[in-house]
């Protein structure tokens, strides 16, 4: 196993989907029990990747390298460093989460189990992938069953939704192929190999490093979403079934702040020097300031949580813009826990949200009194959101802001209001839907159920747990992340260096 | 020190409000509420006990190695950043803890009768073991960040506090409010702790733990950030998250609302401990703002302002807890003068002094209101005294404290103050004489609610103003309505309890001048530095110079008539306030409409509705946000999605126009969207009439057969 692990992560759930298209249409329990029991052995193996990943090397690790089209140059080529891992385990946990959450979809369920194990083994592979054609192969087969979920599961406005999201996401992938091409037939020999390619980076010159950049960058900005290629992801968010939104704003959207981590940075570092300079910071900032703004205003719950996802991702393009140790392990951190805290939010949308079939806010009321362990749980998440100390999400703000003083004090400060007007957003619809009297529209509505308590509890746990103590995360992640400091520092002075020399 | 107890000052509490918050229905079902209020009483006991200990070791101490850390684990350590989770006990986080856990644990008991009808009685011990539990992380942190823990943790209990009884729409507003404007107090402090964090890391030496920035804090001499000396930059920041927590101009204005919450947390939370917190850590970091006498300057204005302010509202108020809200706001203000004029010890001292007293008066308020039977405005009471006598004299007592009359120990503290706001190198006349002039206020105030409780005849019961439900509810029990009881010994011990300290704690520090020998002041003097010792670390220039003048202001103190003039000023002033009041509300020689209906009653109206501040407030910065937040959500729907939608339309009508005509205008790109929206089109299409099928069989396939082609 030791070597293959990340390979059976990838591949499993691709055999689940396989198997879940054989059985028969009307199934119900089996189709549901296979689907589950497709991601347990990921869950499982990423237990054991976390307990026997070296802490102390910036080195791939679990590495599988095989020739896959010689003719090109591409590879079978996947592994895990800190930066991945802390993804990977992430993915295994929410996918897990989101089967059981996704027990109640009804309709042509059969092709909704498939699709998600098949999403399943996309993210995976995004995530270890080290060819950056594989990388690409794995980032666009995630493309389509997405489309299909949340087109055929979503709600009443489903196809303007998926379509939206594809056209968005394709147009990204289209500049990400282009930057690909031509990173490819830069390197000499050419090669797709991630690593092989940052190890040459020296040799790029500064205007071909900013266009690839920027290339890339928008591919990957999409994703994110930064500004302003965010619009897709309320749209995305409101129409997709509870489930596919937690595994949207859980894992998709750290494929855009990981491929940058992942692609950008080692490969492109003067490039990335320039422009987080001014371009990343920037649009970190206004990510935060701007996404909490815009929460405010929305009416719609799960718009308010998508909102706020763009504001939270603000916080890790900031944090990875500082180019300090605490900024940049800031922003993995961050983009752990918004993978679990905002997790939670959707799944609390969703249980509200099959019981009274909507998500008007001001519709409800006084819930507390109704549903209090519901309550309870929403509070619990909200107030994580909040960033409030002792739990999670606190730790990363509090780094990534931190980072940013030492370059940025003025725009540390436009960022760090955010915490009021998070607080503002989140406690004001605390308040309309949780507290005062209670609606009589909704007295009797059952409290949450024990299925929907069994896919909070992890999380709970996880954000009580990173809040207080937040090692487990921070020294998976600290050696590779010093690691790409030096190197972005490092290269990108050799590379401005040498582009010094040649100009004049 | 290294001693490995601290931790459960802390945990034990912790370990209360877990037991509470996650099984207390269960247990309240099961066992009852007795239960319940074992769980959460004996933690706070063990705290109470083990504070105690750590005050003990401290004394058995030389006075300059008064100091014990208990260090749990690595917290988080990423770049330069190293904190620890460690507590620390010192001179003055000692007098903190007996202060939070002492009069906490009496406020525990106090609450057993007090909440006794209560359903979730079990929710409010956990919340209010919670707060115990974040209260003592905030005092024993050893590192801002640790500090700042606490610090918003607090904030959490008095927002789940205030917002108790939350079915009341109000009671919810008034919670967010609290919540929020700490919130904006909170991030002057991150700023704050960042610059600090920085200045110190520019010279290779960054630190949070406030023993290190202790050693190191002269590197930040000659820093400058926007032109700004820094350690004025960061002091005024933290200063900004001091207003916050304690209630100070401009970001007072949540405390009188959060009177929503049941009298007890008032009593704990809003008067006794979390909003000192403001003049705690300026205590703590006492050293930093010794180098930046601008900042002092501010916060001793601002801290008389506030105190000036608040306690003209008060009064004009009815409601007997926002009488003392406002009261407290005025003492924070009276701490903030203190710690202005650099007489940190007196602000501490003040701070001590005040959690007896005040708490005292809100739990006694608390007793009234539960005779009364959720009865708070004062116009419905009057003669209690000789149905709650117990209430009655505590309360009278604290009253005497908190007007300063000697020799009460409000007397003691607020003379210090008022004395060194006067003597101080960093005083002024000004400060004095507003101060002085507040106190007289103060007196009046207290008096008024005295007599329109305790004194004259009942107003209630008869008076038919009674649109509680719980009056009625009393009557048809057969209750003796009119005559209001005293509140069980479960509450009115703690009552005694409070008011002896009203009486004693002042004696705790008896100036020089008055044969004492500010025993309270030497205690924290190892701490504390500025005032007359030594600084402990590397002097500079500007320490130095506080240092010798504060030698000098005290060579005058001890011989100094002066002193005992404007003592004797103070206290003139204070009993000429009693004295009105006597005059006004018992005698009724003056008819308070004398005042009211001045000037056509404008100045009374303005104070009445406390100068419009929360209405400006709502109109300028909520309406202000939320005006802004529904501009940028338009902007982001209109703008920014129209131009995603105006692109997307644009290029499916070209793609659909000519193919041979959209090679050569639409450049690839495009042209690649164009097809894909076909495309896509098409299939979704499909999709509706049932294809799915075919379509996943046909992608799973595909992306496996694409993966495997080369391998098998």
């Amino acid at each position: 196993m030791p070597t293959n692990v990340l390979t059976w992560m990838i591949f499993l759930p691709l055999v689940g989907a396989i198997v879940v298209l054989c059985l028969p249409r009307n199934a119900a329990n089996l189709i549901r029990g296979t689907a589950t029991f497709f991601t347990i052995p990921p869950l499982i193996m990423a237990v054991w990747l976390y307990q026997h990943f070296d802490r102390a090397t910036s080195d791939m690790q679990f590495v599988t390298k095989i020739p896959w089209i010689p003719s090109f140059n591409i590879q079978y080529f996947i592994g895990v460093d800190g930066i991945s891992i802390t993804m990977v385990l992430l993915t295994a946990l929410l996918s897990f989460i989101c089967i059981i959450a996704s027990f109640g979809i009804e309709k042509a369920m059969k092709a909704y189990f498939a699709l998600f194990l098949l999403l399943d083994a996309a993210m995976m592979g995004v995530f270890c992938a080290l060819d950056f054609f594989l990388f690409f192969v794995f980032w666009e087969v995630m493309l389509l069953p997405m489309y299909f979920l949340i087109g055929i599961w979503g709600g009443p406005r489903r196809e303007y939704a998926a379509i939206k999201f594809f056209l968005y996401t394709m147009v990204g992938s289209v500049l990400m192929l282009v930057a690909m091409l031509a990173l490819y037939f830069y390197a000499e020999p050419h090669t797709f190999d991630l690593l092989e390619l940052a190890s040459r980076s020296g040799s790029y010159s500064t205007g071909f490093q900013r266009i690839a950049w920027i290339g890339l960058f928008i591919g990957f900005a999409i994703k994110i979403p930064a500004f302003p290629f965010h619009t897709w992801l309320p749209d995305a968010h409101v129409e997709a079934p509870t489930a596919i939104s937690v595994i949207l704003a859980g894992v998709l959207l750290k494929m855009g702040t990981y491929g940058i981590l992942r692609i950008n940075y080692p490969i492109l570092p003067a490039a990335t020097l320039d422009f987080a300079f001014y371009l990343l910071i920037a649009l970190g900032t206004w990510n935060i300031v701007y996404g909490a703004l815009c929460a405010m205003a929305q009416t719609d719950f799960k718009k308010l949580i998508a909102y706020s996802s763009i504001s939270h991702m603000g916080y890790v393009m900031f944090g990875m813009a500082t180019m300090t140790s605490e900024g940049i392990n800031g922003a993995v951190l961050q983009m752990f826990n918004h993978g679990t805290v905002t997790a939670m939010l959707f799944l609390l949308v969703g249980v509200i949200y099959d019981r009274a079939h909507h998500r008007e806010i001001n519709g409800f009321g006084g819930l507390a009194g109704i549903m209090p362990f519901y309550t309870g749980w929403t509070a619990l998440a909200f107030f994580a959101a909040m960033g409030l100390p002792g739990l999670s999400a606190f730790i990363s703000e509090v780094l990534v802001l931190l980072g940013g003083w030492r370059s940025y004090p003025a725009l540390t400060i436009v960022s760090a209001s955010a915490v009021v007007l998070t607080a503002g957003y989140m406690l004001w619809t605390m308040q309309r839907i949780y507290l005062g009297k209670a609606n009589e529209k909704y007295v009797g509505l059952p409290d949450i159920n024990g299925r929907e308590i069994f896919t909070l509890v992890p999380l709970g746990i996880i954000v009580v747990v990173l809040g207080v103590y937040p090692r487990p995360v921070l020294d998976l992640i600290n050696a590779s992340l010093v690691h790409l400091n030096q190197v972005v520092a490092g290269k990108a002075q050799v590379a401005l260096a040498t582009a010094g020399n040649m100009v004049p | 020190m290294a001693v490995g107890y601290l931790r459960w000052i802390i945990l034990a509490p912790l370990i209360g409000a877990a037991i509470n918050g996650l099984l207390g229905t269960r247990i309240q079902k099961a066992a009852g509420k007795n239960a319940i209020a074992a769980i959460a009483i004996v933690p706070v006991l063990i705290s109470f006990v083990l504070a105690l200990n750590a005050f003990r070791q401290l004394l058995s101490l030389p006075a300059d190695h008064r100091f014990l850390l208990d260090s749990v684990s690595r917290w988080i350590h990423v770049g330069h950043l190293r904190v620890d989770m460690a507590f620390w006990v010192d001179p003055l986080s000692a007098v903190m803890i007996l202060v939070v856990t002492g009069i906490g644990g009496l406020i525990h008991l106090y609450s057993v009768g007090y909440m006794h009808e209560e359903p979730s009685f079990w929710r409010f011990f956990a919340y209010l073991n919670l707060f115990m539990a974040a209260m003592l992380t905030l005092v024993l942190g050893d590192s801002l960040l640790t500090l700042f823990v606490g610090w918003e943790g607090v904030g959490l209990c008095s927002y789940a506090l205030i917002g108790f009884w939350y079915k009341e729409w109000a009671n919810a507003s008034a919670a967010a409010k609290a919540f929020l404007v700490n919130r904006v107090g909170d991030f002057g402090f991150i700023v704050g702790m960042f610059a600090l964090f920085w200045g110190l890391d520019q010279t290779g030496q960054g630190t949070l733990v406030v023993r290190e920035i202790a050693q190191r804090a002269h590197l930040l001499d000659g820093q400058l950030l926007w032109g700004i000396a820094l350690p004025t930059f960061i002091t005024m920041a933290l200063f900004v998250g001091a207003t916050g927590k304690s209630a100070q101009i401009p970001l007072y204005v949540w405390l009188p609302d959060a009177m929503a919450g049941p009298t007890p947390v008032s009593a704990l939370i809003h008067a006794a401990t979390m909003v000192t917190a403001g003049v705690y850590m300026i205590g703590r970091l006492n050293f930093l703002f010794s180098m930046a006498p601008a900042t002092l300057h501010v916060i001793a204005t601002i801290g008389v302002l506030t105190a000036f302010f608040a306690a003209t509202i008060g009064v004009a108020q009815y409601d007997i807890k926002k009488v003392l809200a406002y009261s407290t706001v005025s003492q924070l203000g009276f701490m903030f003068i203190a710690m202005g004029v650099g007489a940190y010890s007196a602000g501490i001292f003040h701070l001590f002094t005040h959690a007896f007293f005040k708490a005292c008066l809100f739990l006694g308020s608390g007793s009234v209101i539960h005779a009364l039977h959720h009865e708070q405005d004062m116009r419905h009471m009057g003669g209690l005294r000789k149905y709650m006598p117990v209430t009655f004299s505590t309360f009278f007592v604290s009253t005497l404290a908190i007007a300063g009359m000697p020799p009460f120990a409000g007397f003691f503290s607020k003379d210090e103050i008022l004395w060194q706001a006067f003597a101080s190198p960093h005083g002024h006349w000004w400060i004095w004489l507003v101060g002085t002039i507040t106190a007289g206020i103060t007196a009046f105030y207290m008096f008024r609610q005295v007599f329109m409780v305790f004194f004259g005849e009942y107003r209630g019961a008869h008076g038919g103003h009674h649109d509680d439900a719980h009056g009625s509810h009393g009557a048809h029990h057969g209750h003796a309505v009119h005559h209001p009881h005293e509140s069980p010994g479960i509450m009115t011990t703690p009552l005694i309890v409070l008011a002896a300290g009203a009486v004693l704690v002042g004696f705790l520090n008896v100036p020089g001048g008055l044969g004492g020998s500010h025993r309270f002041e030497t205690w924290l003097a190892p701490v504390l530095e500025p005032a007359h010792e030594a600084p402990v670390h590397e002097p500079h220039g500007l320490v130095k110079k506080v240092e010798h003048a504060a030698e000098e202001t005290l060579e005058h103190a001890e011989h100094d008539p002066l002193e005992y003039l404007l003592m004797v000023i103070s206290v003139l002033v204070a009993g000429g306030g009693i004295l009105l009041a006597w005059l006004m509300y018992v005698r009724g020689k003056i008819d308070p409409s004398f005042f009211s209906d001045a000037w056509a009653g404008v100045p009374y109206r303005t104070i009445f509705n406390k100068y419009y501040v929360d209405e400006i407030y709502e109109a300028v910065f909520v309406n202000g946000a939320l005006g802004l937040s529904k501009m940028l959500a338009a902007f982001d729907r209109v703008i920014v999605d129209g131009i995603v939608n105006g692109v997307a339309t644009l290029t499916r009508l070209v793609s659909q126009a000519d193919g041979a005509f959209d090679k050569y205008v639409v450049d690839g790109i495009v042209n690649g969207v164009g097809a894909v929206t076909m495309w896509v089109g098409a299939r979704a299409r499909a999709v509706q009439t049932g294809h799915i099928y075919s379509y996943l069989y046909a992608i799973v396939i595909g992306f496996v057969v694409i993966m495997f082609a080369r391998l098998l």
